[in-house]
């Protein structure tokens, strides 16, 4: 940050002299997508729409100025996701025929990308745990980068390719199993890489990559063994604008929860290194148990205020599409018993000044509860939830 | 809940709260353990446990079902208990309301301190105690004091800080805080809980509960029609609140909703009529279903006119106050028009059955019984998943069906589906009727072969031909002339055992003829005579075969034709286990359909949402404003040259952050020196707030 010699640094530069050339560039270059896709699309936008459509400027915006690496981002994945969609033109079947379709820029090409790329960087963070240097987090890091920016492709394209199917099919693929998979493991990778900026603490890598390899490894096999990539059209219940804010907003409070727990393993792992073997290197490579404690606090607080606005969101669809915001269906109740888990959480760590192991523990157990909400629900209860069935 | 909050950020500073020394009176006991941690954290969990009990025992189900699952002891139990409606159960709102109460407490005991502190500045801080603070700095500057105390504010001021000075003694206290909206995120996030249980329960069937502990409702049990249900168990239109469904066919209206009520349900009646005109189920080409849709009319005495209005899955009409939802679908009373085909000798007759859904019918039978025929659903469409051979996922259209029961005298019998138009199985064409024991088994499928007219006349005729004992007499002679390998002498014998076996055939199948095979031939010498008898038996029924082609005038035989000629046998093999002396063919249908309403009155609902706004806006104050108080007292040094400046400061969010933004302060304020380059004091959550 620039410093004017002759006065001190303490006059807090407002939020626009922070702002540099290309976070306005970027700005720009923001409003300028939303006003080409407009133009091009505005007349078959409804308000909501039109809503949604300045909600994501200015989200994205944010985002980029918020955390710059969002910029290179997004342009990056979105401009390749544009690519992908040009040379589909109005025909799928160019999904075979074309060399970049086939093996890189199609929906089903990206998530194979991402799969691999997401276990690239598993492997890469855990050999990072155990060497002295630097550079296989660091590339653990770059693997992480390409994976997630591979999944958000592969979204981006196949709400295209869902259009293609069939126009009148036309939905936002957050809407069954295999489509919200993808979106859990990019964004659960997005949201570490975050903290992993803003701490530098690369080892945390080796942890929370573990989970996102875990949940790959669902969709892999959820995609071979079920078919589940296949394209199908939307059932009524989920044809509605609510899902586009709800299912993405859930999922962020789903990443929070999962890299908690994460780290909260990291944290036992730590604190029991430091008790029986003080000396070795890769006590010394963990975080401390303050850092952890810190970035698992700020996952679960981010998670927790996301999910309390998906089930709020949820709740408004509810009453929209059930004729009650709350039914008592078996996925609400567990969003709620979820909600609590996290709520009781906070409130140890706030008014009794809880740390160490046991909040860890919790953080591990609520890993569990979440898994349960979204997983556990669907496959062994029924309620209005059925659609995501395994 | 946050009682210790407070402590934690304030402290060692002198607090002004020292009233706990005194004897506490029992009220303060009371308010102290309504809105105490710990209670909350039991309710929470409470909750939480109840939760998991609803989820776990499906919810809602008719009585006898859980009678059935848990026997009559557990049924009592559980029954008693309110576990088969949790969420509704007493002790399940005593708990919510507990936890109201609780929460309630929580704020009014925490509220007065927090108010409090958002204006106190607490401008009596010694330099003792601020330097036992864990964030804290002293120093000497050859700055005057009042040049100082400017500087100092003006850092404040930058740094987003709202401060307060006191002077006495020639000593400066500046006390300053930022971030106060933290303050008010603990009162949203507690008053935003209690305001959404508020709005619930008063969406809650509390007020039913009441009335029927008052003997002023009666739940209704039996499954009557409407005119039968005794006035103890209707709601008049003043219901404030209550979440009910109803039916309406094609063409019919209602003016009430059924609101489920433990094992039974009461009435209750609307200000208004609704009359379903049509109800739809489009379609995408896959043949799943797009979109369900009811055209609607509200017959309201307030409105001159009927409004008319499209309801669908996630578009409800609200109508004054009332939401009228799309929920379900059933059928309406559809009319079938079915031919009822014996499966006999008069196979060729037709017995016209008018029949319509929900509706039941006598029906005489060829043998002078009568079976009665229930008609229990319609399905004017049937698509299918299956895998093709590529291993792909294909979709097979099945047409309309219809489903039934067939019961003799004593009121047993089984349970059918038959398909309107015939199916492609394999390569040809056969009319599909399902049979199954009970609604809960899988379907055993009876295959009627149909000919090239996709008609089920060449199997009708054989299988007549097949039932009459002169045809049968007659082929069987014919056969056994015809075939050179029997020997003159043995001719006759081979007729008639060819008719027998034909008989048998025709009217048990394979078993029959089996049985009776095993009944005659001594064991050792069974295998030999069967395979014999068996090949008997197929050249008699392929004559008779060659007969019915013949009357059709069908010349050659091809491999299509003698396909359809195994299928017949198979067929009639099958027709023994069918237990129906008909197949029921559906030639026409007028489709009546039903759509299943869900309307609500939810005045609660605009209380909910607020709440759920202060929630919200709570979580993110609590998370995302660090509330941070600071302190600086400064006085003239001891050398009389300069200024002496104490500081310290505590957050109650982010202590890391606070520290570095603490060490920062502390270099503007103390050294008057940059803070380091490359340091990240913005961009942080800890700036973001003001």
């Amino acid at each position: 940050m620039s410093v004017p010699h002759e006065a001190l640094d303490f006059e807090r530069p407002s939020i626009f002299r922070r702002i540099q050339l290309r976070d306005w560039a970027y700005f720009a270059l923001m409003v300028a997508t939303g006003v080409i896709a407009y133009s091009l699309y505005g007349h078959m936008m409804d308000r909501y729409d039109v809503g949604g459509l300045i909600l994501a400027v200015v989200a994205s915006s944010w985002m980029g100025w918020f955390w710059r690496p969002w910029q290179a981002y997004s342009i990056i994945v979105g401009s390749l996701a544009l690519f992908s969609i040009w040379m589909y033109g109005d025909d799928l079947t160019r999904g075979e025929t074309n060399f970049w379709l086939n093996y890189i820029g199609s929906g089903q090409a990206g998530v194979m990308w991402m799969s691999v790329m997401l276990y690239l960087a598993t492997a890469a963070y855990v050999m990072g745990l155990f060497s002295s240097s630097t550079f296989p987090s660091r590339a653990g890091a770059a693997f992480a980068w390409v994976g997630s920016g591979a999944g958000l492709m592969a979204l981006l394209v196949r709400w295209r390719e869902i259009y293609l199917t069939d126009p009148s099919w036309g939905y936002i693929p957050v809407a069954n199993l295999y489509e919200v998979f993808i979106l859990l493991a990019l964004m659960t990778t997005l949201m570490y890489l975050y903290y992993e900026s803003r701490t530098g603490q690369r080892t945390m890598g080796a942890f929370v990559m573990l989970v996102i390899a875990a949940s790959v490894t669902f969709l892999l096999w959820y995609a071979y063994d079920r078919g589940a990539a296949e394209i199908e059209p939307l059932v009524p219940a989920l044809n509605s604008w609510w899902m586009k804010i709800h299912v993405p907003t859930n999922f962020v409070g789903y990443g929070g929860f999962a890299i908690a727990a994460m780290l909260g393993v990291a944290y036992l792992v730590k604190h029991r290194f430091e008790r029986t073997r003080p000396d070795a290197p890769i006590t010394h490579r963990l975080p401390s148990k303050d850092a952890l404690d810190s970035v698992m606090y700020k996952a679960i607080a981010i998670g927790f205020a996301f999910f309390t606005i998906a089930t709020v969101l949820g709740a408004m669809w509810a009453a929209e599409a059930w004729g009650g915001y709350w039914t008592w269906d078996p996925k609400e109740t567990w969003s709620l018993i979820l909600w609590l888990t996290y709520a009781s959480w906070l409130h140890m760590r706030f008014t009794k000044g809880w740390r160490g192991p046991v909040m860890a523990w919790w953080a591990i157990i609520g890993l569990f509860v979440t898994t349960f909400t979204f997983l556990g629900v669907n496959m062994f209860l029924s309620g209005l939830h059925s659609y995501g069935e395994l | 809940m946050s009682n210790n909050d407070q402590a934690a950020t304030t402290g060692t500073v002198p607090a002004s709260r020292q009233k706990t020394a005194r004897k506490p009176r029992r009220s303060r006991i009371l308010v102290d353990f309504m809105g105490s941690m710990s209670l909350a954290i039991t309710l929470l969990v409470a909750l939480a446990i109840a939760s998991v009990i609803g989820t776990v025992l499906v919810q809602n189900e008719p009585y006898t079902e859980y009678l059935m699952d848990f026997g009559p002891f557990w049924h009592e139990i559980f029954a008693g208990m309110g576990l088969y409606q949790v969420y509704s159960a007493t002790w399940f709102l005593l708990v919510v309301g507990f936890l109201v109460v609780s929460t309630s407490f929580c704020v009014y005991r925490q509220s007065p301190g927090l108010l409090k502190d958002l204006r106190r500045y607490n401008l009596q801080v010694k330099e003792k105690s601020l330097l036992s603070f864990h964030s804290s700095a002293a120093g000497d500057l050859d700055q005057p004091q009042d040049e100082f105390v400017q500087h100092a504010h003006r850092v404040l001021k930058a740094q987003g800080f709202k401060a307060r000075e006191k002077n006495s003694d020639g000593q400066t206290v500046i006390a300053a805080m930022r971030g106060r909206w933290n303050r008010m995120g603990y009162l949203l996030t507690h008053v935003g809980i209690v305001v959404i249980c508020v709005g619930a329960l008063a969406d809650g069937t509390t007020l039913l509960k009441i009335n029927e502990w008052l003997g002023n409702l009666e739940i209704e049990t039996r499954s009557v029609p409407i005119s039968e249900v005794p006035r103890s168990a209707w709601i008049p239109e003043w219901n404030p609140s209550f979440r009910g469904s109803v039916e309406i066919p094609e063409g019919a209206s209602a003016n009430v909703v059924f609101l489920p009520m433990r094992e039974g349900y009461f009435v209750q009646e609307l200000p208004f009529r609704i009359e379903l005109e049509e109800f739809r189920i489009e379609r995408f080409s896959t043949g799943a279903e797009s979109s369900y849709e009811s055209d609607l009319i509200i017959h309201d005495p307030d409105r001159d006119e009927p409004l008319r209005h499209t309801i669908s899955v996630n578009h409800p009409l609200i109508y004054k106050g009332f939401a009228i939802y799309q929920a379900s679908f059933a059928d309406g009373g559809t009319r079938l028009d079915i031919d009822a085909i014996p499966l006999g000798a008069e196979a060729l007759r037709e017995l016209e059955v008018p029949g319509r859904v929900f509706q039941e019918m006598d029906i005489p039978t060829p043998d002078g019984n009568t079976r009665t025929i229930e008609f229990i659903n319609f399905q004017v469409e049937n698509v299918i998943q299956l895998l093709n051979e590529e291993g792909v996922r294909e979709n097979r259209h099945m047409g309309p069906s219809f489903d039934f029961r067939l019961m003799d005298r004593t009121g047993h019998g089984l349970y059918y589906r038959n398909y309107k138009r015939p199916a492609l199985q394999e390569g040809a064409m056969y009319f599909l009727s399902g049979v199954r024991e009970s609604p809960a088994d899988e379907f055993h499928y009876l295959f009627l072969p149909a000919d090239a007219d996709d008609s089920l006349d060449r199997f009708r005729t054989y299988l007549a031909m097949l039932h009459k004992p002169e045809v049968r007499n007659e082929i069987a002679r014919q056969v056994a002339r015809d075939d050179e390998t029997v020997p003159n002498e043995q001719t006759q014998a081979i007729a008639s055992t060819t008719a027998e076996l034909m008989g048998l055939f025709a009217q048990g199948g394979y078993t029959a003829v089996h049985n009776e095979i095993e009944r005659r031939v001594p064991a050792e010498r069974l295998d030999d005579v069967r395979d014999l008898m068996i090949r008997i038996l197929h050249a008699g029924l392929q004559g008779l075969y060659m007969e019915v082609l013949q009357d059709e005038g069908v010349v050659s035989i091809q491999e299509e034709e003698q396909r359809f000629l195994e299928d017949t046998i198979s067929a009639i093999n099958a027709i023994s286990l069918y237990q129906s002396p008909f197949f029921f063919h559906l030639k026409d249908f007028e489709h009546r359909e039903a759509s299943g309403l869900q309307i609500a009155r939810a005045p609660g609902q605009s209380t909910v949402y607020t709440g759920s706004v202060m929630l919200i806006v709570g979580i993110f104050l609590l998370f995302y404003v660090s509330y941070q108080r600071l302190w600086i007292i400064a006085r003239r040094r001891e050398d009389g040259q300069g200024t002496h400046v104490t500081m310290a400061g505590t957050s109650n969010r982010h202590k890391v952050e606070f520290e570095e933004r603490f060490a920062h302060l502390k270099r503007w304020i103390i050294d008057q020196q940059n803070a380091d380059d490359g340091q990240k004091t913005t961009g942080s959550n800890t700036n973001k707030n003001d």
